[in-house]
């Protein structure tokens, strides 16, 4: 049992449920209290123990269904086999012995596996696939691509190499049992790779998704394929999660050295005032207020779109966002992206000043008339395009206006530095007055420049 | 069998809680069974009402110990969890033992002898007599144990969880002047969390994490059974049906089992025997706690009602 508690874990793990040494103990423990005999128990004590949110509990039923549909290794059934005490524990403990009676004759000097498929014993056949899936170690596989070399483990592990010999003899001597014994293998072959296929979801769910997200964190945000639009979105909230995590932390450090009257005399008044405690001012930290100015025109919109969904996830971090789109001209945009689904926002936005051609002296020129205003000192100001004004006025004065009035100015370009400067792009005029620019094509340049953004008001 | 001794306790449990009026589903059994073999405090999450709070109470009457309860909200501190010393008790008997003080002291030839005889005489102001126990000393104190219910634990700030950790994980509590106190008896401990921030990790790993969701019909129906024994079987029926109806909406507050039960209460002064749509709509209030949340449910109330009613007769 503890063998298959241990590999219950893992395949927890597997599952995306954080189970930690100390909670497998804790586990271990209470299903030592509760025993094995009842599943729903069983069940009900993992969820308990392992999972720690709701999340984590779905998964894990899922996860606890899926490794029990499983056949389970023998010494579980036999146990269980045992209570039961039907006829079939006989045959099942023995299953070489007693062949089923059709096909008892011949079936002497054949290899053990040619023997226990004949026997058509379904429970043998299934808890000897067990064994030899746990024999080959099932549970290391990690990709799909993995499941041809892992089945023909198996098999081997079953004593396969003996079956074929047998077939060789048998098509020679007894070539009506050689077809039966061909029909059989053909069975078996399936149920294993049905076996390494389950082997596969319960243990390699993981790391077949952490290496799709690598892949996908590194790919470039504008030329992503529609299916992998939702993976994406996943993806920004993750990221979004973790920076939430980082930056979440209390805002107040304490300044040694200034004394703070009011709350030491407070804090004494049980010894008549005389100061034995002392408190000291503290500083408050400011959370980030944030303006992003984000162009939806054509090839930047995909950017635009994911970064606004990760700059408004941060809630907890981030005081205060306000979010402008522009192409041609410049709307604010912060209560569409509030109030809307990520996809209908987008696509609210699109209808409202998407894929026009992009002039950017206008747009900071509808920037400068209403909102330059809500610029403080403590503002960090974004600016994400690609500089590529099609050759109208670049107004970088009005950026150096904005640049001046705000704490920083960062210009997120989603195109490569090579081409900075080059056709029609403004990027070398504007980059003057960037306090800093960054190349920010992928989801991982996104978290980078975001997560930069917000530690400097740490 | 020895296997067979756990799921007989697991009913014991849940027999013993409906005893004290509190019906609880198989997990929630499993959890507080588990906790006592086990000694692991139990998280609780879960909506308002769904009676998290009632469990810890339940748990205390059946067993017939005492519930120290320590509510926690912004702020809460050291002082006020677990212990305190009392300032003004030592300072008025420094007062009343000034003239003892000075007996004590006035033996002594000089400065250096003086100090020495304060040293084992100074003591006596940090010991036991002085401290002021709260919630939390309070139950590792109790010698027949008892049921420490910490209510909202999501409300509190991340240090006061750190505080937590050790008297969770040990039952044990360390205080600088006198040393660690350990449990005469570890007490049962009921966490409970709204979920209004995530709890961190090293608190809940310490903990059987317990979620207790809106129950289904027929425990609801038997909740109400329990706590409301004046209520008809059809109307009782009726009202449940009803009540999950509403929950398949998008509210802002769903109605919870303390609802249901309020409502049921309502129901029953008013002398209802049957659900209809008129007095539905009057005592929606009851059920529902926003004014936007009884606008959107207004229009479904007659289907659901009727829907309610018909199921009842086939169910």
């Amino acid at each position: 049992m503890r063998e298959n508690l241990h590999r219950f874990f893992r395949a927890a793990r597997g599952a995306g449920v954080h189970v930690s040494p100390a909670e497998s103990i804790d586990a271990m423990r209470a299903v030592g209290q509760v025993g094995v005999s009842d599943r729903g128990i069983l069940r009900d004590t993992l969820l308990l123990t392992l999972a720690k949110t709701q999340n984590e509990k779905r998964a894990l039923a899922d996860c606890f269904d899926l490794f029990f549909s499983q056949p389970e290794p023998p010494k579980d059934t036999s146990e269980r086999n045992r209570t039961q005490d039907s006829d079939e524990t006989a045959s099942y403990e023995v299953p070489a012995l007693a062949p089923a009676a059709g096909s008892s004759q011949s079936t002497d000097g054949l290899g053990p596996l040619a023997q226990l498929l004949l026997s058509q014993n379904r429970n043998a056949i299934a808890a000897a696939t067990a064994n030899a899936a746990s024999a080959a170690s099932l549970s290391d596989i990690r990709y799909s691509t993995q499941r041809g070399i892992f089945s023909s483990r198996i098999l081997e592990a079953m004593g396969i190499q003996r079956l074929r010999d047998d077939l060789d003899e048998l098509t020679a001597t007894n070539p009506a049992l050689a077809e039966r014994l061909t029909a059989l293998l053909e069975g078996l072959r399936e149920s294993v790779r049905e076996t390494v296929s389950q082997g596969l979801v319960l243990y390699g769910r993981e790391e077949a998704e952490n290496l799709r997200n690598e892949i996908l964190r590194n790919a470039p945000l504008a030329r992503i394929e529609p299916r992998q639009v939702e993976q994406m979105r996943f993806l920004i909230r993750q990221i979004a999660r973790r920076l939430r995590e980082r930056y979440s932390k209390p805002r107040k450090r304490q300044r040694r050295g200034h004394l703070d009257v009011r709350r030491t005399l407070r804090r004494n008044a049980a010894w008549g005032g005389v100061p034995f405690l002392t408190a000291w001012k503290r500083k408050h930290r400011d959370r980030p207020k944030i303006v992003a100015l984000c162009d939806v025109s054509g090839s930047v919109a995909r950017v635009s779109d994911f970064f606004l969904l990760l700059i408004h996830s941060l809630h907890e971090v981030v005081d205060d966002v306000r979010s402008f789109a522009f192409s041609g001209n410049l709307i604010e945009v912060s209560d569409i992206l509030e109030s809307k689904s990520p996809e209908e926002a987008m696509k609210d936005i699109m209808s409202k000043v998407g894929f026009g051609s992009s002039d950017y002296g206008s747009s900071f020129a509808d920037f400068e008339k209403e909102w330059m205003s809500t610029l403080t000192p403590q503002t960090t100001v974004i600016v994400l395009g690609d500089a590529r004004s099609n050759n109208l006025d670049p107004r970088a004065d009005i950026l150096r206006r904005i640049s001046e009035r705000s704490k920083r100015l960062v210009w997120l370009n989603p195109e490569s530095r090579m081409t900075w400067g080059f056709g029609d792009s403004e990027m070398t005029r504007y980059a003057t007055f960037c306090s800093v620019i960054r190349q920010c094509a992928t989801a991982q340049q996104l978290e980078r420049a975001v997560s930069d953004i917000v530690a400097t008001y740490q | 069998m020895a296997e067979h001794r756990p799921s007989t306790s697991i009913e014991a449990v849940e027999s013993g809680l409906a005893a004290q009026g509190y019906i609880a589903s198989r997990q929630i059994a499993t959890a507080v069974y588990l906790s006592q073999a086990i000694d692991k405090p139990i998280l609780v999450e879960g909506p308002a009402g769904v009676g998290k709070t009632e469990l810890a109470k339940a748990i205390a009457a059946w067993r017939g110990q005492k519930m120290i309860r320590l509510q926690c909200y912004e702020g809460l501190d050291e002082a006020k969890a677990l212990y305190e010393w009392k300032y003004a008790k030592q300072l008025l008997y420094t007062q009343i033992l000034k003239d003892k003080l000075g007996e004590v002291l006035g033996g002594a030839a000089t400065l250096h002898a003086a100090l020495e005889q304060l040293h084992d005489f100074g003591d006596v102001f940090f010991s036991k007599e002085f401290v002021e126990p709260r919630p939390l000393l309070q139950a590792l104190e109790q010698p027949a144990g008892c049921v420490l219910l910490v209510d909202e634990i999501d409300k509190s700030d991340a240090e006061f969880e750190s505080l937590l950790l050790e008297i969770l994980s040990d039952f044990q509590v360390t205080i600088p002047e006198l040393g660690t106190v350990s449990a005469i008896t570890p007490p049962t401990v009921i966490l409970t969390s709204n979920s209004e921030r995530d709890l961190g990790d090293a608190l809940k790993r310490r903990c059987l994490h317990l979620h207790i969701g809106f129950p289904e019909q027929k425990l609801e129906e038997r909740i109400v059974e329990s706590r409301v024994p004046g209520i008809s079987q059809t109307l009782r029926r009726q009202m449940v049906g009803f009540i999950n109806e509403i929950r398949t909406l998008d509210l802002k507050k769903l109605p919870s089992v303390s609802e249901t039960i309020d409502w049921a209460r309502v129901l029953v002064l008013l002398q209802a025997s049957e659900l209809d749509h008129q007095i539905v709509k009057d005592t929606l209030n009851v059920l529902l706690k926003y004014e936007s949340d009884i606008e959107a449910a207004l229009p479904q109330v007659t289907t659901f009602v009727a829907k309610a009613i018909r199921q009842n007769v086939f169910g």
